[in-house]
């Protein structure tokens, strides 16, 4: 690995011999941060060494995020102090992070969708009058071949599948000559090829002589990747597993030690099965439902995508009472369109819907509330609360205007206050008050809310659009739980792109690929080739085309 | 902007036996507190500057304050005033109600004429009618009136999310043209050469409030606030606005029939524009004159935002200008002073507003209010700024 290194001559061949060197090339020191209410980050301490990935492991609110941010320069510790390379420093901007070497790959895509990939890299080189785009083309083709993947400087970023865009986020970082890298949950958006292509990405990284952070709350992850593994909870650093450690315990000892960190003392044996026996149970026995009632039925429905993203074609659907119907697929294959042509925020532009045998198509996203089909969307931040509004009033945003919330056009607030406390007690979301803005809570918490709304109330059919994206273990494995509930008598729709979750809570699979089913088949031992197959046969031609 | 209307969050009283009442109040009384501070630190630190200025222009600066305060305030002068106030808060108003879904209706200037321009011609041919039927219907008219001119922005941003911005704005253009328009030719008095309408007579002009000089459309225009106010912090209307504005995907997503709430959001603005009118047609003016032009909506603006959005929090503001202006053009003239300086101070106003909010945007981002650019030149006054990162670089 020592030959493809010399586009980073200058900065990162230095750095291999400098690995052995025994400074390390970050030091956190008791560095704390409280944010209004919450205690965010509680005296941590963390060292990246040169050459090492280290795994920073937590659930949702740990404070993974903020300690992380301290370090790129987007917040400011209240106390504690940095070290780079052994020089204490205090990093007031995402430019001093960047001038001290240290770069961020953020969860979501910080690409410009319309520009390519070289004028994306050239970007940040504000000081250049002139584009040198030759120039950058072959500084790109370097980085390409010392990190092992394939890019095509000249493609448009928004045309790059996820994982792509992570390589040039990652290529982006290290465009400016940094040797300490953040990786914040590079996993939660990509398919399983392009984590295994993330794995060898990372692997060189390290070789080139880089620290890297991961941060990650799949221990699979950690424990597969990480030379050194620290874990977060409730703001403090609960432990850290060195590398020798790490090293010599075997892979099960690593899993349990870490969900012990993670969740606390005796949480060791329930915490661990989502994660790490999904895939190998498969599922439970599927409820057989030949001619129940179908609760929720597309024939021949078609609808538009948005952009570049296909819609649905012509596609047929049945949703049986008692059931959970799961749509596996690469995500961007209709998922959105499907869930918002049930929903009623998108018209059908062929075809019919029918809710319970009456046909809803002419109806509105109130109506079909009302009747008790209900939509958990995948863009809970996006479109899922409102982050400027009082948690309260996020959990009646879908019944606006409606008894016994409202009353002769006046908010009742007491009654919103009161019910809210209630599902916030159910659903168990924590949040400082039902006052608090929505937008305060944590990713997971903020779930639960908008789980708590879609849910309460007469819930009869529930579309769900990743439900569990982005959430901590716990959370997760909640969210799945309310999911298998809607067997008592309701129906439930699960899109997802992960096919474990799939397995694990679906009766049948249904799988989509570009705007069409192409298949539906019983959950069972062995339908997960069976659907990987699908989904591979059609989508080779279209996403991962790179 | 330096306000975003989905910061503005208006919170009901507390429920009675909750819990963390103490906590939940004193964090209430900080926000308040808050609130206050980053209203009127603005206006107190443009008063100084605009002090400064005049001193360092060779200007008595506390004669002038004073000026103002006795010729806008004292022996009765406070009456004008008010009147001053009245369509500027009807204005300002209407403005909240739609800025409050994040939508732009900068058509004030010429929803305001056409509605004054239409009534004061219609207003001869309604002689017959009783007096209080004539101001019902005219103010009616002027509503409509201006309200019409909201509706092809309101549709056009409705169906084709075209940019309200600059569709307002060229309705504006129109709209003042076709005010004069009408002043010169149709509703030309006859009777005079000078182009204008034919004034109103003075017994059908809106009555004073008894014992004072101040005709009833000061209440018209405080009533206006108080319900808007309602509307917006209770009603089902109020926190539809407020979720379009704050995030519209979440509007389309939870339900919100956001194409009617912007035609209606236009159509409330609009009509309480057109109200301002016939409140200043039939309180004060009684005509309108060609080429006239008070573009009380550009005044309004800054003292909108100053508020948050809030149609209560724009009374003080309001009256606050209403005093500078009723007083400040004697005292300017008084003092040999150029009444434009008036603009001056509402400019340093927004300025200060400005920086006030980033400020504060900062520490509730979790930072200090201070910039890290300020915090080093606090510590290091005499340091190059470029230092910390060449540090770094080594």
């Amino acid at each position: 690995m020592q030959g493809p290194l010399q586009p980073l001559a200058g900065s990162m061949a230095d750095q291999t011999t400098a690995a052995s060197d025994a400074t390390p090339a970050v030091e956190l020191v008791g560095i704390s941060k409280a944010f209004p209410g919450v205690q965010a980050n509680d005296d941590v301490s963390l060292t990246l060494r040169r050459g090492e990935i280290h795994c920073l492991l937590g659930e949702n609110g740990a404070g993974k995020s903020t300690l992380m941010g301290i370090l790129a320069g987007m917040q400011q510790p209240d106390s504690g102090t940095i070290r780079v390379a052994g020089e204490g420093v205090v990093i007031e901007s995402p430019r001093t992070a960047l001038e001290l070497g240290i770069g961020t790959v953020y969860q979501h895509s910080t690409l410009v969708g319309a520009l390519s990939v070289v004028e994306n890299l050239l970007l940040g080189e504000s000081r250049a009058v002139r584009l040198d785009v030759l120039g950058a083309t072959r500084r790109l083709t370097e980085f390409s071949t010392m990190l092992g993947v394939d890019i095509d400087p000249s493609v448009r970023a928004r045309d790059l599948a996820l994982g792509r865009q992570q390589q040039v986020e990652i290529i982006k970082a290290l465009w400016r000559g940094s040797r300490v890298l953040i990786l914040d949950e590079p996993t939660s958006m990509l398919t399983p090829q392009a984590v295994a292509e993330l794995q060898v990405v990372l692997e060189r990284l390290k070789q080139a002589g880089l620290a890297v952070v991961f941060i990650s709350h799949k221990l699979h992850e950690a424990v597969a990747l990480g030379d050194r593994i620290s874990v977060l909870r409730h703001g403090r650093l609960t432990g850290s597993i060195d590398h020798e450690r790490v090293r010599s315990s075997t892979p099960e000892e690593l899993e349990r030690e870490i969900v012990r960190l993670m969740f606390g003392e005796g949480a060791g044996g329930e915490a661990e099965e989502p994660e790490l026996h999904v895939a190998a149970t498969g599922h439970q026995p599927a409820h057989k439902v030949p001619d129940a009632v179908v609760a929720l039925e597309l024939i021949g429905a078609s609808a538009r995508g948005e952009g570049s993203q296909p819609g649905i074609i012509d596609m047929s659907l049945k949703l049986h009472i008692g059931e959970v119907l799961g749509v596996a697929g690469v995500d961007g294959n209709g998922q959105r369109a499907l869930a918002e042509v049930i929903s009623g925020q998108r018209r059908l532009t062929h075809g019919e819907i029918r809710f319970l045998g009456a046909p809803i198509g002419s109806t509105n996203v109130g109506q079909r509330e009302r009747l008790g089909l209900r939509y958990v969307t995948d863009d809970r931040l996006g479109e899922g609360i409102v982050a400027g509004l009082p948690v309260a009033i996020n959990l009646v945003l879908k019944r606006i205007g409606r008894r016994p919330y409202w009353r002769h056009g006046r908010v009742q607030r007491e009654r919103i206050d009161q019910d809210a406390g209630g599902l916030v007690e159910r659903f168990d979301i924590r949040t400082p008050s039902v006052d608090a803005r929505a937008g305060t809570l944590s990713g997971g918490n903020i779930q639960k809310l908008v789980l708590a709304r879609e849910l309460s109330g007469d819930a009869k059919v529930v579309v769900f659009h990743k439900p569990t994206y982005g959430l901590d273990l716990r959370t997760t494995r909640a969210v799945r739980r309310m999911i298998a509930e809607l067997r008592d008598g309701r129906a439930a729709l699960l899109i997802s792109t992960d096919l474990d979750e799939l397995l694990e809570v679906a009766d049948r699979i249904a799988v989509l690929s570009r705007g069409r089913i192409v298949g539906v088949v019983e959950n069972g031992p062995g339908v997960a080739e069976q659907i990987g197959r699908m989904m591979i046969s059609d989508v080779t031609l279209g996403l991962e085309a790179a | 902007m330096p306000a975003h209307p989905s910061d503005v969050v208006e919170v009901a009283p507390p429920p009675t036996g909750e819990p963390p009442a103490p906590a939940r109040r004193s964090r209430r009384t900080m926000a308040v507190l808050d609130t206050v501070i980053r209203s009127l630190v603005p206006v107190i630190l443009a008063l100084v500057a605009g002090g400064l200025l005049l001193w360092v222009l060779g200007y008595n600066p506390i004669t002038f304050y004073r000026s103002i305060w006795q010729d806008g305030v004292q022996q009765g002068s406070w009456q004008d005033s008010a009147m001053v106030g009245a369509p500027l808060l009807l204005i300002a108003v209407g403005l909240i109600m739609i800025f409050r879904a994040n939508i732009w209706n900068l058509g004030y200037d010429g929803q305001y004429l056409l509605g004054a321009v239409v009534i004061t011609g219609l207003a001869p041919h309604l002689g017959g009618m009783p007096t209080l039927l004539f101001w019902i219907t005219l103010f009616a008219v002027a509503m409509a009136v201006a309200a019409a001119w909201t509706i092809v922005p309101a549709l056009l941003k409705a169906y084709y999310e075209t940019n309200e911005i600059i569709t307002t704005l060229m309705m504006s253009f129109i709209g003042v043209g076709l005010a004069n328009i009408l002043v010169k030719g149709p509703f030309q008095d006859p009777t005079v050469n000078i182009p204008q309408t034919r004034v109103i007579p003075l017994d059908r002009m809106l009555p004073t409030i008894p014992g004072t000089r101040v005709h009833v459309g000061v209440i018209i225009a405080l009533l206006a606030a108080v319900v808007a106010w309602y509307v917006l912090s209770r009603t089902a209307f109020g926190l539809r606005l407020h979720v379009l504005g704050a995030n519209p995907r979440a509007a389309s997503h939870v339900g919100v029939d956001v194409k009617r709430l912007i035609i209606n959001s236009f159509l409330v603005s609009g009509a309480l524009i057109g109200c301002a009118a016939a409140v200043d047609i039939l309180g004060v003016w009684g005509y309108v004159r060609a080429n006239w032009n008070p573009a009380y909506g550009s005044t309004v603006i800054p003292f909108v935002f100053l508020a948050r959005l809030n149609p209560l929090g724009v009374i003080p503001f309001i009256a606050f200008f209403s005093v500078l202006t009723s007083g400040g053009d004697l005292a300017a003239a008084n003092a040999n002073i150029p009444s434009d300086f008036l603009l001056v101070l509402v400019a340093l106003i927004l300025l200060f507003m400005t920086v006030i909010e980033y400020l504060g945007r900062r520490r509730e981002m979790g930072g200090s209010y201070l910039t890290p650019g300020l915090r080093r030149g606090f510590r290091q006054p005499l340091k190059p700024r470029r230092r910390a990162a060449e540090k770094a670089g080594a």
